[in-house]
């Protein structure tokens, strides 16, 4: 699969997972779907036959309500079914509502209270930089969740640390629950705040798969410093009635509604 | 007179002494080094070290992050900014997730002595142990403090341990090891039992001898498992009828709370005594040296054996009033 038709199977995977758990967060999860797709098509070195492979590179998706994503990223990596995605959310099955590391393979983390996921990549940056090891670790914010302090102290320590092999992508879709960044809380602007915390700044459109595969190898070039992509990307992205609308942050679609959507993704 | 030690200098010593032992051991501390001790590792190991600032929620998620990567990781700072100001990120960081590591909250309690109420944390027992799967120690003295660190880097798993900033005897015998459930016995007895935690030792004892010049006799035991709470001893300590028991901690939801839960679920062949729970009665701290403080909140020796005798021999408080 190249990532265009990663990400559309992945799309698929969240429709019908939220539409049958009559619950999640589509429009987060949408809006950071191409950036997981090239992520976990291409670039992280993991595998799904060894989930818990030592020197794998880690993935912390620190915007854990994003997390149908995830399962469908982690689903057609082969790290367990896609027929999973058909329990997401419901009683007994290991795809809870935010991810949970101790059940579900290939999940570095588990997460779900906003900024605590990104100080965890953290962890595993500085272990690796202790201990030696070559693996990269790789996180995913909301732009939403920039508005909790523990990111800025998370960033603080990154740069302090020097954890070059640390790179994060914020998933800049401008809405959160209550309506528009820029009217609940305004994190802006975030070009000068991560340059003024240590970051190498790379500005791209998240939905590009060419700039996030190009973000992605220039990362790796850094030295010195933790790098941070800012995405600009759409909530809801490729369901046109979900597209850029708040109230899609954490609402599942109708039968209706999910039909249409999946002729749209298709 | 035995020797004293603060439980904090044997955190120091202790884990500098593990970090030879155990390549794997990281320690994370937020700007407080010199208070917690950690600078003995820090100076040993500094590759280990890592200072996170004054940030405490980013430390113990850190902590968490560097946990799956194979390695042991304590992370340290007051007792009221690890269980208090970063509740949340032990909570869903580290517990949720079931991490390797251990937080050694130093501080705790009234004993912090003059910086007062606000860093005088008397509620981290109650919240640690209202955590899921989360084994809390509060050690007596120094001994028991470096098997309780010893114990912590042998089990896999979130482990919250509890040392004062006081100087207080050191009662345990070399060798000592802690098991998760045990307690100490420290004098045998049997009218009442004082069962206590923490830096009480002296005070317990003291209290014995009071009550033993009236003819009753005193049952001791240290009891430094808070969660899982040591069965035995509330076992032990409800055959006696009478139950005090002394924490250097709100009488909310810590210790006293967790005896109460243990001796509630007894077997019925079990006696249900009283249960005298005297601690920081529901309020905050104060500044003062740690002996003033401890007699305004009736916790020295004297005003201890005055409320058991409010709440047990009332023919006696007047006289033990003016002891």
């Amino acid at each position: 699969m190249n990532n265009q038709e990663f990400a559309r199977e992945m799309r698929k995977l969240i429709l019908e997972g939220i539409y049958r758990a009559k619950s999640g967060h589509p429009g987060g999860s949408l809006s950071c779907t191409d950036i997981l797709a090239v992520l976990f098509n291409e670039e992280l070195k993991i595998d799904p036959k060894n989930p818990k492979m030592e020197d794998r590179d880690r993935f912390v998706l620190s915007k854990g309500h994003a997390c149908p994503a995830l399962y469908a990223a982690l689903a057609l990596k082969g790290f367990f079914s896609t027929d999973e995605l058909k329990n997401l959310r419901k009683i007994d099955s290991i795809l809870q509502g935010h991810p949970d590391m101790k059940h579900i393979p290939g999940v570095d983390m588990s997460t779900g209270s906003l900024g605590q996921g990104i100080s965890t990549a953290c962890g595993m940056a500085i272990s690796a930089k202790r201990n030696g090891k070559e693996y990269r670790v790789y996180s995913v914010l909301g732009d939403g969740e920039c508005q909790e302090g523990q990111v800025w102290e998370a960033m603080m320590f990154a740069a302090h640390y020097k954890l070059d092999n640390l790179c994060f992508f914020i998933d800049n879709n401008g809405l959160q629950i209550d309506g528009k960044i820029t009217d609940v809380m305004s994190p802006l602007p975030f070009e000068e705040k991560l340059l003024a915390f240590g970051m190498h700044l790379i500005q791209i459109d998240g939905h590009d798969y060419g700039q996030i595969k190009a973000a992605l190898a220039e990362a790796k070039t850094v030295k010195g410093k933790p790098t941070a992509i800012l995405a600009k990307t759409v909530k809801g992205k490729g369901v046109s009635f979900m597209e850029d609308i708040a109230s899609w942050h954490g609402a599942a679609p109708s039968e209706e509604q999910y039909n249409q959507a999946i002729g749209e993704v298709r | 007179m035995s020797e004293m030690k603060a439980l904090r200098d044997a955190y120091g010593e202790g884990i500098a002494e593990l970090g030879e032992e155990f390549d794997n051991l990281f320690v994370l501390d937020a700007d407080l080094t010199k208070s917690t001790k950690t600078e003995v590792f820090k100076k040993k190991f500094p590759e280990r070290f890592i200072n996170c600032g004054i940030a405490e929620g980013n430390m113990m998620s850190v902590a968490s992050g560097l946990a799956t990567c194979g390695n042991i990781v304590f992370a340290s700072t007051f007792a009221m900014f690890a269980a208090g100001r970063a509740y949340e990120q032990i909570r869903n960081s580290i517990a949720y997730p079931r991490t390797n590591v251990k937080i050694v909250a130093t501080h705790a309690g009234l004993t912090v002595g003059e910086d007062g109420a606000t860093h005088q944390c008397l509620e981290d027992m109650a919240l640690m142990r209202a955590i899921p799967g989360m084994t809390v120690i509060s050690p007596s003295d120094a001994v028991q403090t470096k098997a309780a660190l010893r114990y912590a880097c042998e089990t896999e798993g979130p482990v919250y341990i509890r040392v004062g900033r006081l100087a207080v005897p050191v009662v345990h015998k070399e060798g000592y090891r802690f098991t998760p459930g045990s307690y100490v016995k420290i004098a045998e007895g049997n009218d009442m039992t004082i069962l206590y935690t923490g830096p009480f030792y002296q005070t317990a004892l003291d209290v014995k001898e009071i009550y033993e010049a009236k003819g009753i006799s005193v049952k001791v035991l240290d009891v430094p498992s808070i969660k899982p709470m040591s069965e035995e001893a509330v076992k032990e300590a409800a055959k006696t009828g009478f139950i005090v028991t002394l924490e250097d901690h709100n009488t909310v939801g810590g210790f006293g709370s967790a005896v109460c839960e243990t001796l509630a679920s007894l077997p019925a062949e079990y006696p249900s005594p009283k249960v005298l729970r005297l601690g920081a009665d529901d309020q905050f701290g104060t500044s003062g040296t740690p002996a003033e403080i401890l007699k305004k909140y009736g916790l020295d020796a004297k005003s201890v054996a005055v409320r058991i005798a409010e709440a047990k021999y009332p023919e006696w408080k007047a006289e033990f009033e003016n002891l």
